[in-house]
């Protein structure tokens, strides 16, 4: 209602207050319009419905009348009160009205020509008796499985959505997924202003919500499926990713907290706010890495966040100590904060949440995800992959820097993942077992660096008790030498250099004489 | 009994005709007729759980009966109002 500027008269928007909705609408449901919102049982329809009541009554001054087909008004309190939504004392405040309306089959007989002009009569003195604003009919469809005459109640619903949209209320429909049809009888026909289908999919025993606005005429909008949450805080949806790419950059660059590795990436290190991609094969060092850019952070005074989800806390605190890198202080000063979890535990959605709500309470400069690859347990690389997106994005917005770990294997699907994510992120840093002459060590090199000059040499990283550090590869006819072949390769060229200046001695007495 | 109606329709009357011409039939003296208009009294449709007009409530003898229409069938409103008809 607010003064529209433009001269064109737009399409009036009233806001949902469902985190994340609102934005993908382009700033929520159509003003005095009825909005279905379809979807199977369980799907959390009634949810999403009572959560645009009561956000309405508590957020925007905004009365709403909740019709309910299916459940009593005590249930239904009972039933959100866990989502800390006191319906009571709205209805107290006289913002809410909920209105049951019972349709028992069994007591019902029909003879002759009727209408629903009762339930106008009733909707029309809940709608007067608290001035609302917002209506909720969950699920109206509950009216064909009491009352036989379909002609009649097709002609009546018809009538009703044409007087709420004359009342001017915002009203939101409810409506259960029909087979081949988006709501069993086919609302979907009689609202067209808005539909909304919202899904629930089990995959590997690990289920996801998901939300599609179907259409919304007269207004742009998001097409995807996004997928929501349902948890204590009520509903959220995730856009997948802001639609334009207008974050800001810093060109501040912050170290890793391995001196030559700074020296690789141009001297400095990483830019404040990038993505950075380790990745290796087991037992490379990622975890180290990831640890000394922490403990790094920290020391610098600035926050950071490790989510482990692979090892516990305690575990990755001891391990570190054995390289000379003592995390507990800065867990004790408040700077360090831990987060592990089995990838297991939810699905990526959930994983991508309690990320989003901890960094939001932390404010951490630094953010760590140890190792991604393992979230490969509970979605697809394509689910991983736009899950990470949509991180990449937030944490730029929020100037954030994060660096992810990953594990190559030799199989198809991992190398995707590392591929995958790899497009996304500022920096990738490869680490690689080198296998030569009877010795394991270890590689280091950077794949890309967005936006700073970067060796391209292969360094030999080298975990001590004294920290992370990287060496000069040697080379010789033969390949690259690390290791004891390359202390070997050391102490012969010493030896080469030393002949040879003896040598060039030789010749330089043998010369007058000959 | 308990005739809910909204405003003066031609179904309301109807059925209020019917109504009274069955009851004269049948139970001449034995009952009690409200007609609630609920253009008047919106209120009263939320405890009878009124949402189609019209409606007839029957609530005593138990079990409690809701017959919606103008009730021009009077063979399904007897049964409705669990009456035996006199005539058979």
């Amino acid at each position: 209602m607010k003064g529209q500027t433009s001269p064109l008269k737009k399409l009036n928007k009233v806001q949902s207050g469902i985190k994340g909705l609102d934005e993908i609408t382009g700033g929520g449901l159509p003003q005095g319009r009825p909005t279905l919102i379809c979807g199977e049982a369980g799907c959390g329809k009634t949810l999403f419905s009572i959560e645009f009541i009561v956000n309405g009554a508590t957020l925007y001054n905004e009365p709403g009348v909740f019709i309910a087909f299916e459940e009593k008004a005590e249930e239904l309190t009972r039933n959100v009160a866990s989502l800390g939504f006191d319906l009571e004392g709205l209805i107290k405040e006289k913002k809410l009205k909920i209105d049951y309306i019972h349709i028992e089959k069994s007591e019902i007989e029909e003879t002759g020509e009727y209408d629903l002009e009762g339930l106008f009569i009733r909707l029309d003195y809940a709608i007067k008796s608290i001035g609302a604003k917002r209506v909720v009919l969950d699920t109206i469809e509950n009216l064909f499985s009491g009352l036989s005459n379909k002609g009649v109640l097709r002609a009546e619903l018809r009538r009703l959505f044409q007087w709420l949209k004359d009342k001017g209320v915002t009203a939101v429909i409810t409506g259960e997924k029909g087979e081949g049809q988006l709501t069993r009888e086919g609302l979907e026909e009689y609202v067209s202003d808005c539909v909304i289908l919202l899904d629930h999919r089990v995959n590997n025993q690990v289920s996801t919500r998901r939300l599609r606005i179907v259409k919304y005429r007269g207004s742009v909008h998001g097409t995807n499926e996004y997928p929501f949450l349902i948890d204590e805080d009520g509903i959220s949806v995730l856009p997948v990713t802001s639609l334009i790419l207008d974050n800001k950059v810093s060109s501040r660059r912050i170290s890793t907290g391995i001196n030559k590795l700074d020296e690789m990436l141009g001297g400095k290190g990483f830019f404040q706010g990038g993505s950075i991609l380790v990745s290796g094969t087991g037992g490379t060092g990622k975890t180290s890495i990831a640890a000394t850019f922490a403990g790094a952070s920290c020391a610098r005074d600035e926050r950071c966040i490790y989510f482990a989800f692979e090892e516990s806390p305690e575990q990755i605190i001891r391990n570190m100590k054995s390289i000379g890198l003592n995390l507990k202080p800065y867990i004790d000063k408040g700077l360090l904060k831990f987060h592990a979890s089995r990838p297991t535990l939810y699905g990526l959605e959930m994983h991508l949440v309690v990320i989003y709500k901890m960094i939001k309470k932390f404010k951490p400069k630094a953010v760590i995800l140890d190792p991604i690859t393992n979230l490969i347990t509970v979605g697809t690389v394509s689910e991983i992959k736009s899950i990470l997106t949509r991180l990449i994005d937030f944490l730029q917005k929020e100037q954030i820097t994060v660096l992810f770990t990953a594990l190559t294997l030799n199989t198809m699907v991992t190398e995707q993942t590392d591929e995958g994510v790899s497009s996304l992120v500022d920096a990738w840093i490869m680490v690689r077992d080198l296998e030569y002459n009877g010795e394991r060590n270890r590689g280091l090199f950077i794949m890309k660096s967005r936006g700073m000059a970067h060796s391209n040499r292969v360094r030999e990283f080298i975990i001590s008790n004294k920290g992370l550090d990287l060496i000069d590869v040697y080379s010789d006819a033969t390949g690259v030498l690390v290791g004891s072949a390359r202390e070997t390769h050391q102490k012969k060229i010493l030896k080469e250099e030393l002949a040879k200046k003896q040598n060039l001695n030789k010749k330089a007495w043998k010369k007058p004489g000959s | 009994m308990k005739l809910y109606v909204a405003g003066n329709t031609p179904k309301s009357l109807t059925a209020l005709k019917n109504l009274k011409q069955y009851c004269e039939k049948h139970l001449k003296g034995k009952y009690k007729l409200e007609v609630i208009d609920l253009l008047k009294k919106p209120q009263l449709a939320e405890g009878d759980q009124i949402f189609a007009v019209p409606t007839l409530v029957k609530k005593v003898p138990v079990p409690i009966r809701k017959i919606i229409g103008d009730l021009s069938n009077e063979d399904k409103v007897l049964v409705g109002l669990n009456i035996v008809p006199v005539h058979n």
